[in-house]
């Protein structure tokens, strides 16, 4: 198997790549379940979170996976960042790598940003969401969430809900499941599920027909509706609701064992339905618990390695491990 | 690495009749069996741990339990390692407060994995007592860790390795002493 230098995307990631990553994450799963939350493993290590555009969730959820694996973070935040100066890009994460970090992991509003970053530093790098190209970390999160829940990842009929277009979460979400032969039905209205999406991957299904959509789905994944992202005149919150709100009842149209997942923060009252989001159904607390045993395991794999063209020491004994 | 065998340390039969023989010692040990729990270390320390439970019960009746550490996340040289090694899950489904526990291991070494072991069991509670059963002793110890139940002590060099072959997992039963051909 390839071994991950980075983790920019899902796109290019194989089947493999991805089962190891969630197969790794158990054993942090189990963790977060430790009266003593604090390995050593990454001692001395120091990880950069760098979040050129403002997010809560992601941000303490790798700050806390860094910090439990017992890494220091450094942390750079788009509001209090010299990038308000008029710095570029490159010269802030180089300045962030002349304090020599371990690694980094970034979130930016321009897709490519992390690409564009990890082919000028050494370090591993970490897409934490950027612009409208890849969230892979949140993808990585649901699959491990549909996995435990329904056994296996192969073959589930998922729908999408709500604004595709402006969602990297829906876009490593369609990368990660169709690699598994999800049948994915993209809804929402018009505007937000273009024709344009049906590129991304084989067997899409598109409607803006929430009723259509939902019928046999095994999952539902409700997007947020991204005021931040959306320029041109929005969808009045109402009609939204009215077609799109993923309600108690819509929800029955699905399989009676369907889960519902959201990457939040959830909007209750406009997307969903708070009896849909505290439902026997949801997964929402679910998915931030899986995110951080799937943040660790990323770590764990990508910072703080020796180069891997160095000796290794336990390689030249015998009984290494004992 | 080409290895050539130079002995064999023990046989099926004669690890069966150790392993039996260090059941008894354990359970002698442990005034009835209150708290003790054993702690297989993975990989080849989870059979011979299985193996001692089984051996427990069938003598003494009585039902120890058992869990299983993976002691990767609390390896000491992971930053001189290129790829960090896959973790697999530990499952121990006790509180360990309060337990006394056998930590089992096919060989013990330079103490490293023990002190790894040790700490892994701490992040999960404080055991009353901690004590060590290994198959094999092998000596070139860097720590200063000991094992209170031993089914054999063997003098080797640094360049010689100990293997343990045990039926699940190598489809062979015996242990052997290899070096390293240069």
């Amino acid at each position: 198997m390839q071994q991950l230098s980075h983790l920019l995307g899902i796109e290019d990631l194989t089947t493999e790549q991805i089962s190891f990553i969630l197969d790794q994450a158990k054993p942090f799963q189990e963790f977060q379940r430790h009266p003593l939350k604090k390995l050593a493993t990454l001692r001395g290590k120091t990880v950069a979170v760098a979040f050129f555009e403002p997010s809560t969730r992601t941000r303490i959820s790798f700050t806390t996976a860094a910090s439990r694996l017992g890494a220091d973070t450094m942390a750079l935040q788009a509001e209090s960042s010299s990038l308000k100066k008029g710095e570029s890009l490159i010269d802030t994460v180089r300045t962030i790598e002349a304090m020599r970090p371990d690694g980094i992991v970034i979130r930016h509003s321009s897709s490519g940003a992390p690409e564009f970053v990890a082919q000028r530093l050494e370090i591993p790098v970490l897409n934490a969401g950027d612009g409208t190209h890849e969230h892979p970390t949140q993808a990585l999160l649901d699959a491990l969430t549909i996995r435990d829940r329904k056994g296996k990842l192969e073959g589930w009929n998922v729908t999408i809900l709500g604004d595709v277009l402006h969602s990297r979460v829906a876009r490593s979400n369609i990368h990660l499941l169709t690699k598994f032969g999800a049948h994915i039905t993209l809804c929402g209205p018009a505007m937000w599920v273009p024709r344009e999406l049906e590129t991304l991957a084989p067997n899409l299904r598109r409607t803006s027909c929430l009723e259509s959509a939902l019928e046999g789905a095994d999952v539902v994944m409700v997007l947020r509706v991204q005021t931040e992202r959306i320029h041109e005149p929005a969808l009045a919150a109402d009609e939204y609701v009215l077609g799109y709100q993923l309600t108690a009842q819509r929800l029955r149209l699905a399989r009676p064992d369907a889960l519902v997942l959201h990457p939040g923060p959830m909007i209750r009252g406009l997307e969903i339905d708070p009896a849909v989001a505290d439902g026997p159904q949801s997964c929402v607390l679910e998915q931030v618990t899986n995110g951080l045993a799937v943040r660790m395991a990323l770590l764990y794999h990508l910072i703080g390695g020796a180069p891997l063209d160095a000796p290794h020491p336990a390689k030249d004994r015998g009984n290494a491990s004992d | 690495m080409p290895v050539i065998e130079k002995r064999q340390l023990l046989s099926s039969e004669e690890i069966n009749r150790t392993l039996q023989r260090l059941a008894h010692e354990i359970i002698e040990e442990s005034a009835g069996a209150k708290d003790l729990a054993l702690i297989g270390v993975r990989r080849r320390g989870v059979t011979l741990a299985e193996r001692l439970v089984k051996a427990i019960r069938t003598f003494s009746q009585k039902d120890v339990p058992m869990g299983i550490l993976d002691i990767s996340l609390y390896r000491d040289d992971l930053s001189t390692i290129g790829t960090h090694p896959s973790l697999q899950s530990t499952e121990i489904g006790f509180a360990v407060d309060n337990r006394d526990l056998v930590i089992v291991d096919d060989v013990l070494y330079t103490g490293r994995t023990i002190r790894a072991a040790m700490n892994g069991l701490f992040d999960l509670g404080r055991p009353r007592r901690i004590r060590l059963c290994v198959l094999i002793d092998r000596g070139h110890r860097e720590l200063p860790v000991e094992a209170t139940f031993i089914g054999k002590t063997v003098q080797t060099s640094d360049s010689e390795i100990v293997e343990v072959r045990l039926q699940e997992i190598d489809g062979e039963e015996r242990v052997v002493l290899v070096d390293r051909v240069s």
